[in-house]
């Protein structure tokens, strides 16, 4: 693999994670979500208790989570499914991280769209900002990974940062947006350039007779 | 039954039939890698495509497309050549030109194909991907950037073995096929990935870089690493057995065959006794076969003379020393090593009698002492498949991994006359009960085992529930021959002379006579023996064995003895005339002969029949089974013990030492 996950030392994990268990609060969460699914049928499960459980390693480690093995096996014994069919969905979903990364997880999107609307610009933004693809910086603060589309095309180039999306970035924005989470700041998610969702931008370009109140076309038709 | 009509022929196929067995039905090959017969429908390889009308215009995966009433089926036509030309060149992208240095080469699947079904040549011209080699452990030996994610392996694993630990991870083009996080693989039946594989991806560890299928002897046999009589082909050059493959019989193994069958057979040119031994002055010297004879000869035991076989031989050997003991006036025959006495004198009632394929059928399941993942790998198989038609399993033991679920519900034998009510009413509901004893409960608990007959109605209208399961090869050719006596063994410690058949695991200490093991390897038999004559494995012989079920099978021989070493019935033979004994026959066939005059059942090779007319013992069940008779599954008997690589898997597998890839 280009760019394979280097997967920490087992022996480590496993004295660090061996005695994982749910938080009181994971637990609820836990149990409600196993509930969600017919007896027999808790392999379904699996998703939902990776992510609640990559969510509490994250923040036991003051991170955005990953999974280590001893962790993928707590959420498989919980399910009662072979630690293998687990595993596998761990690796199959790029969401879940196989190693540590840092306090923001900058997945930059490098698809067609992204790419022709600048993404080069905003890698180039990351790592003048110091960011290594598929590594952590020194300070722990920031993992940066190039990802495959993440279905915000129209609002490209964009990058998810934890569980928020940046949109309509460039060069400035990123780094500006980078400062501010380093800093200890809290940047708006969404479209950087003031537009709601995917509107256009500048306001409407197309219906505008329909921005205020609803209006018939049919008459205007020739 | 659908009618479909596949190049023109009209065929009326079974329900539920695919449009792939419709095709091979009709007589048409259908190239394929991930469909496998055994296996469940993945659909993954997309080499079986078919063109179907009515349906839409584009080749489809004929593995996974049922056959439905009127439909047309072209496997000729220029859209599935082209189809297949296609994928076949795709499959080839990432596969690496590495054919000479294969394991796999002359028995590839994808070979095959490619020369019959594929372009004969690549427009492919960028790097091709590369996959690192993953740990599976001592018996499959992996070369990941072959494979072509057929997942028949991970299919196997689950659904057969029940050991799930073969998955794929990653996904897309970096996907990739591995043991959970590159363990070795803890299953009794992981060899069979090896034949599965279509490809050379994972091929055999022990095999590797030893031949070409095509410089190989093929022999048919039977294997004697347990009781269930595995149909194997034993592949030889010159005078060695370098590897065993399963047979496809579908009364008994199916098409699978366990480690130990596959890969003792390094064992068999290791330890072996090559020239007889006489005991002087405490210590065992060579010897000439006269003088072998001479000093058994010298015993002068008259009719105080006994036969103990061992677990691994034929029935021809067997009936040859009772023959012989017949003639000197004994008949202290007996094939049970350990002392086990269960009543023998009716067969059926230590019959496997559901029979291995009938277990499938079974809907109620309760196994009594019984390990039946190591007594019987392939039985244990069969009642996974029962279980997933709907079978309840209960057994009674310590608790222990049979790859199933299991209601485990005490390890106490009285448990046999007070059983809970979960299992009566499971039983009482149950159309084909089936109720195994292991070789672990038949002490102290046959009297009990055979009360459940009437109790939980095993015994009906062509079905019968009652099994016990045996661990030797030999045990039911001896039973039939008479190789059991009233008190077990006990009974014939007291002879003056013994003839100890490749008998491993008999406590030698008891027995004050003269010792003359006739056996192959240099195990505790021979180590214990005043006389060795050497004998042959099954590899080196032609024999019968009765399996587990009552069939006799014959196999043929694959290689000759080393040595001096000679068939066991031509060693009783020729001491019967240095014995003053002659016996009537002087040749394999005239033995033959004479055996199936004493025991006619063993003249067809069949599944012979035993009237169930059970013994009617009392007792009840008694006793707290502490464990399982089999200790460790890869060394049960002289040939695994002497091999390499099954002490590798006990060490690894079961005691758990760390083989490290980097060691090799």
């Amino acid at each position: 693999m280009a760019e394979a996950p280097k997967i920490p030392d087992e022996a480590e994990t496993r004295a660090r994670w061996g005695s994982f268990a749910w938080t009181d609060e994971n637990q609820v969460k836990a149990n409600e979500i196993l509930g969600r699914y017919p007896k027999g049928r808790e392999q379904s499960a699996s998703i939902p208790l990776l992510d609640l459980a990559q969510r509490q390693v994250g923040a036991e480690t003051q991170t955005q989570g990953w999974l280590p093995v001893p962790v993928i096996e707590f959420v498989a014994r919980q399910i009662s499914v072979p630690y293998m069919r687990v595993y596998e969905v761990v690796t199959f979903y790029t969401m879940f991280n196989l190693a540590p990364v840092g306090r923001f997880h900058v997945q930059v999107c490098g698809t067609t769209p992204c790419m022709l609307r600048g993404s080069d610009d905003v890698l180039a933004a990351c790592k003048n900002r110091g960011l290594v693809k598929g590594g952590t910086t020194p300070d722990g603060m920031f993992t940066l990974t190039e990802v495959e589309c993440l279905g915000t095309c129209a609002n490209a180039p964009m990058v998810q940062i934890n569980d928020d999306n940046f949109e309509d970035l460039d060069y400035d924005k990123t780094t500006e947006i980078l400062e501010a989470l380093a800093n200890g700041g809290h940047p708006t998610p969404g479209p950087q350039f003031g537009r709601r969702a995917s509107c256009p931008e500048g306001g409407p370009t197309s219906l505008k007779a329909m921005v205020d109140a609803n209006h018939d076309y049919r008459g205007e038709w020739a | 039954m659908p009618l479909v009509k596949v190049d023109g022929v009209e065929i009326e196929v079974p329900q539920g039939a695919t449009v792939l067995q419709a095709c091979e039905l009709a007589g048409k090959e259908i190239p394929r890698f991930c469909y496998h017969e055994r296996l469940s429908i993945a659909g993954n390889c997309r080499m079986c495509l078919v063109e179907v009308k009515p349906g839409p215009p584009k080749p489809q995966a004929s593995c996974a497309l049922p056959a439905a009433d009127k439909q047309e089926i072209f496997t000729n036509s220029p859209m599935v050549k082209n189809a297949r030309e296609g994928i076949m060149e795709f499959l080839l992208i990432n596969h690496p030109l590495d054919c000479p240095i294969c394991d796999q080469g002359g028995e590839c699947d994808l070979q095959d194909q490619s020369v019959a079904y594929g372009r004969g040549h690549s427009r492919y011209d960028e790097n091709k991907r590369a996959v690192t080699e993953k740990y599976m452990g001592p018996i499959v030996k992996t070369v990941m950037t072959r494979c072509i994610q057929c997942t028949r392996c991970i299919r196997f694993a689950e659904e057969v073995s029940g050991v799930e630990e073969i998955g794929a991870i990653f996904r897309g083009e970096d996907m990739q096929i591995t043991s959970y996080l590159e363990n070795a693989v803890k299953s009794e039946l992981s060899g069979n990935v090896v034949d599965l594989c279509p490809v050379g991806a994972l091929t055999s560890k022990p095999y590797a870089f030893e031949a070409r299928p095509w410089e190989l002897r093929k022999t048919l046999t039977i294997d004697v690493m347990d009781a269930v009589g595995t149909n194997i082909r034993l592949d030889s050059r010159g005078r060695q057995v370098l590897r065993c493959v399963p047979r496809i019989n579908e009364d008994v193994n199916e098409e699978w065959a366990t480690d130990k069958t596959r890969h003792a057979i390094d064992g068999l040119v290791r330890r072996r006794l090559d020239k007889p031994y006489v005991r002087v002055n405490g210590k065992l010297v060579p010897a000439t076969w006269d003088e072998a004879f001479a000093a058994i000869k010298a015993v002068n035991a008259g009719s105080s003379v006994a036969a103990v076989a061992g677990d691994l031989v034929d029935c021809e050997t067997m009936y040859a020393a009772k023959a012989l003991l017949a003639k000197m006036g004994s008949s202290l025959l007996e094939g049970r090593q350990t002392g086990m006495d269960y009543d023998a004198t009716s067969i059926a009632a230590v019959n496997f009698n559901t029979t291995i394929a009938g277990t499938e059928r079974a809907d109620a399941i309760l196994l009594v002492g019984t390990n039946l993942r190591w007594e019987a790998p392939l039985v244990n198989t069969r009642v996974r498949k029962a279980i997933k038609k709907g079978a309840k399993v209960f057994a009674i033991g310590p608790e222990t991994d049979l790859t199933y679920k299991v209601e485990w519900l005490g390890d106490d034998l009285a448990l046999l006359g007070a059983l809970p009510e979960a299992v009566t009413e499971a039983f009482g509901k149950a159309e084909r009960p089936m109720v195994i004893v292991g070789g672990g409960a038949l002490k102290g608990g046959h009297a009990a085992a055979l009360k459940l007959v009437d109790t939980l109605g095993l015994v009906k209208d062509g079905w019968n529930g009652f099994n016990v399961v045996h661990m030797a090869a030999s045990r039911m050719g001896g039973l039939m021959l008479g190789y059991a006596q009233k008190g077990g063994i006990a009974d014939v410690m007291g002879a003056k002379l013994g003839f100890f058949l490749g008998a491993d695991e008999v406590d030698y200490s008891k027995f004050a006579g003269f010792k003359v093991f006739v056996g192959h390897h240099g195990d505790k038999g021979a180590a214990a023996a005043d006389v060795i004559l050497p004998g042959v494995t099954y590899a080196e012989k032609s024999g019968t064995w009765v399996n587990l079920e009552g069939r006799v099978q014959r196999g043929e021989r694959a290689v000759f003895a080393p040595g001096d070493a000679r068939d066991d019935w031509s060693i009783f033979r020729a001491l019967s005339d240095t014995l003053g004994h002659t016996l009537p026959f002087d040749s394999f066939e005239g033995l033959r002969e004479e055996m199936y005059a004493d025991v006619p059942a063993l003249r067809h090779q069949a599944l012979a029949t035993f009237e169930w007319n059970p013994p009617s013992l009392t007792g009840a069940g008694e006793g707290v089974l502490a464990g399982y008779p089999i200790k460790d599954f890869y060394l049960t008997n002289a040939i695994c013990r002497a091999s390499p690589t099954m002490q590798r898997c006990s060490a690894e597998l079961l005691h758990g030492e760390d083989y490290a890839e980097a060691a090799e």
